[in-house]
C-alpha cells in the first residue's frame, strides 16, 4: 500500500499487473501459451519414439521376379514393405509413404527421390540387401557397438528449438494485440492523457509477461525431461536467464512491430512478416547450416537463431553464459533496439 | 488566472478546416460548455487543449502554462474523460481505478473514489459487465483520481439514461463546489443550462456566440419566443440551421 498513490502501487507494478490480470482471464491466450507447446511435445514424442532405428518402407512393383525380392527383403533388418496398390506406387512415393519403390527388372531398378534423406539410407539398405541374397561376399563383418547417447537424439536437438519458438512467439503476439487492442479502444489515448510515464507503459507491456515465462518455457522443458529423456545439462539458473534474455529481446520488437499498426490485420501480417523467415531460417527444426555460407552472418543475426542455439549450448552442452555471451548480446541488441525505436515512434492517438 | 486560454487555434484535416481561429477563455473556478452539431470541430478543440492533438496554429494555455515545456505538471492536474474511450473490459473497476491512481501524486484513495461514483457494489465487477451509466461514471473517477483543479469532460452523457445523467450532474456541480473548473462538450441545450456558466456555440470550427446561457437566450429577441419560453436550443439552431449533422 502506498499512501501518496491512494492504496495503489508503483504504476509500473499496476500497469504490468493490468497486463497480466487481462491476460489470464483471456483463456484463449493461456490455451497458445500453455496447451499448445505440451500438444506439440507430444506430437513430437509420437512422431519420435526413443530409439532412432526407424525401418525404411519400400513398395515392389508387381511383375515376373517380384516375390523374390520380397523375399529377399523380408529377412533383412530394418526394411518394411508395404503393400501400397497397383498404380498407386508414384502418389505413395510423393507422399513419403513409401522411401523407396522397387522394379522388379534385371538387375533391379530402384524408383526414389535422392533429395529425401530417408530414400536415399533406403537405396543403400535395399541394395545391401539384396545383393547380399544374391549371393554376394562381403570381405569382412564390421562389428557394431550401437550406443544410445541421451541428447543427441533429434528429438533432443528439437526441444530447445521448440522452447525458443514458443517464446518468440509468445511474447510477440501477446504484446502485438494486447496493445494494438488498447489502440483500437481508444485506451491508449486515455493513458496518455494521464501523467503515466510512456516508458513505463513499454515497460510494464513486457514485463507483465515475464511471469508467464516459466510456464512457457518450463512445460516444453519439463514435458522433454519426464517423457522423452531429454537430458539437461546446463544449470537451470543459466537456461532461465537465457529463457529471460530472449523473452525481452521479443518483447522489444513485439513493441516495435505494435508501434503503429492500427488493426488486427496489420498486426498479424507484421508479426508473420517477422516470425515465418525465422521459423525457417533460425534452425528450430532443421540446422541452419543447410542455408549457404553467404548468408550465415544474417541467420545468425537473427534474434531466434540466437535464442536456440543459446539454448541448445546450455541445455543440451552445459555451456555457462559465458560461452553463449555472443546469443545473449545479440538477442540484448534485440530488445532495446526495439524498445528504444518503439518508445519514439510509439502512435498513441 | 484563467483556467483556459486559447486564441486563433487552427487545426486543419487535409482540405479540411477542423478549428478555424477558435479562441475562448474559461475562469478559475468556472463551467464553461462548448456546444455544436456534429462535426462542428469541438472534439478536435477540447483535444488539442488537452494537449493530446498539435494545433496548426493558435495559442493555448491551461492554469496559466503551455504543454510545451510543462506536460508533466499539467498531466497531474487535469483530469480528461474522452468521448470514445472503452476502458480494459477483463479488470475490474477497482483495478481500473488503481491503475488510474497510480499515475498521480495526489488524489482520493480508491474507496473514496468508488464511493464518489457510487460504484461500491461493483467494485469486483468486470468493466465490461457495467451499464452505460456505470462506464461513464467509472470513466469520470478515473478522470477525478488525481484531485484534478481542471476536468475535460467530451460529451460526458452522451446516451445515458436520465437518472445516470442527473447524477453525473450533480458529481460534477460537487467537484465545481470545491473549487474546481470546467470544459465540458454537449450536443444537449439541457445540460449546459443546468451545468454552465458559460457556453460557446461552436460551428465550421468557429465560435458562433458566447455568453451564459441566459444572455444568448436574450438575443433571441422577443419575436422568436412568442408561442413558449426561449430555449437555449432555440439559440442552438438560430445559429447552426435546421439541416441536419451527420457523420
Amino acid at each position: 500500500m502506498n499512501v501518496e498513490r491512494g492504496g495503489a502501487w508503483h504504476p509500473l507494478v499496476e500497469l504490468a499487473l493490468a497486463r497480466l490480470r487481462e491476460f489470464v482471464r483471456e483463456p484463449e491466450a493461456v490455451f497458445w501459451a500453455f496447451i499448445f507447446p505440451i500438444l506439440m511435445s507430444v506430437t513430437l514424442a509420437i512422431a519420435f519414439p526413443g530409439g532412432g532405428n526407424k525401418p525404411v518402407l519400400v513398395a515392389v512393383e508387381p511383375g515376373a521376379g517380384a516375390e523374390r525380392i520380397r523375399d529377399a527383403l523380408q529377412h533383412a533388418s530394418g526394411v518394411t514393405i508395404r503393400d501400397v496398390g497397383t498404380g498407386n506406387e508414384a502418389r505413395a512415393l510423393r507422399e513419403g509413404d513409401i522411401h523407396l519403390l522397387i522394379v522388379p527388372t534385371t538387375p533391379p531398378t530402384y524408383r526414389f527421390d535422392p533429395a529425401r534423406e530417408e530414400s536415399r539410407v533406403a537405396r543403400l539398405v535395399v541394395d545391401d540387401a539384396l545383393k547380399r541374397a544374391a549371393g554376394r561376399t562381403d570381405p569382412w563383418a564390421a562389428r557394431e557397438n550401437p550406443v544410445q547417447v541421451p541428447g543427441s537424439r533429434y528429438v533432443d536437438w528439437l526441444i530447445p528449438g521448440i522452447v525458443g519458438l514458443n517464446i518468440m512467439g509468445t511474447s510477440m503476439w501477446g504484446i502485438g494485440f494486447a496493445i494494438v487492442q488498447s489502440r483500437m479502444r481508444k485506451l491508449l489515448k486515455r493513458l496518455v492523457a494521464s501523467p503515466m510515464l510512456k516508458r513505463e507503459y513499454l515497460l510494464a507491456q513486457v514485463g507483465g509477461r515475464l511471469v508467464l515465462l516459466a510456464p512457457e518455457a518450463g512445460v516444453p522443458l519439463v514435458f522433454g525431461v519426464l517423457v522423452l529423456g531429454l537430458p539437461v545439462r546446463g544449470s537451470i539458473a543459466a537456461t532461465s536467464i537465457v529463457c529471460l534474455v530472449g523473452a525481452l529481446a521479443f518483447g522489444g520488437i513485439g513493441l516495435l512491430l505494435a508501434s503503429r499498426a492500427r488493426t488486427f490485420e496489420a498486426i498479424s501480417g507484421l508479426m508473420n512478416m517477422t516470425m515465418v523467415p525465422m521459423w525457417v531460417l533460425s534452425g528450430v527444426f532443421f540446422s541452419s547450416s543447410n542455408f549457404p555460407q553467404a548468408v550465415q552472418p544474417l541467420i545468425h543475426a537473427l534474434p531466434l537463431t540466437a535464442l536456440v542455439d543459446a539454448l541448445r549450448n546450455v541445455v543440451l552442452d552445459g555451456a555457462g553464459l559465458a560461452a553463449v555471451s555472443r546469443e545473449l548480446a545479440v538477442l540484448a541488441g534485440w530488445g532495446l533496439g526495439g524498445f528504444a525505436i518503439a518508445l519514439r515512434i510509439f502512435r498513441w492517438t | 488566472m484563467s483556467g483556459v486560454h486559447c486564441t486563433n487555434l487552427i487545426k486543419r484535416y487535409g482540405d479540411l478546416v477542423a478549428v478555424d481561429r477558435l479562441s475562448f477563455q474559461v475562469a478559475r473556478g468556472e463551467c464553461f460548455g462548448l456546444l455544436g452539431p456534429n462535426g462542428a470541430g469541438k472534439t478536435t478543440t477540447i483535444e488539442i487543449l488537452e494537449g493530446l492533438v498539435e494545433p496548426d496554429g493558435g495559442e493555448v494555455q491551461i492554469l496559466g502554462m503551455t504543454w510545451r515545456g510543462h506536460d508533466r505538471e499539467l498531466r497531474q492536474r487535469i483530469g480528461v474523460q474522452l468521448q470514445e474511450t472503452q476502458l480494459a473490459e477483463k479488470l475490474t473497476v477497482e483495478e481500473t481505478l488503481r491503475l488510474f491512481r497510480s499515475f498521480y501524486h495526489r488524489g482520493r484513495t480508491i474507496d473514496e473514489l468508488l464511493r464518489l461514483v457510487e460504484l461500491e457494489s461493483k467494485r469486483r465487477s468486470w468493466v465490461g459487465k457495467l451499464s452505460g451509466g456505470q462506464r461513464q461514471r467509472l470513466a469520470v473517477a478515473c478522470a477525478l483520481a488525481g484531485a484534478p483543479d481542471l476536468l475535460f469532460l467530451d460529451e460526458p452523457t452522451t446516451g445515458l439514461d436520465p437518472q445516470s445523467r442527473r447524477q453525473l450532474w450533480q458529481l460534477l456541480a460537487q467537484f465545481r463546489s470545491q473549487g474546481g473548473t470546467i470544459l465540458l462538450t454537449t450536443h444537449y441545450m439541457d445540460e449546459a443550462e443546468t451545468l454552465c456558466d458559460r457556453v460557446a456555440i461552436v460551428d465550421h470550427g468557429k465560435v458562433m456566440a458566447e455568453g451564459s446561457p441566459r444572455e444568448l437566450i436574450a438575443t433571441l429577441g422577443a419575436p422568436r419566443v412568442v408561442t413558449h419560453q426561449g430555449t437555449l436550443e432555440d439559440v442552438f439552431v438560430a445559429l447552426t440551421g435546421r439541416h441536419l449533422r451527420d457523420e
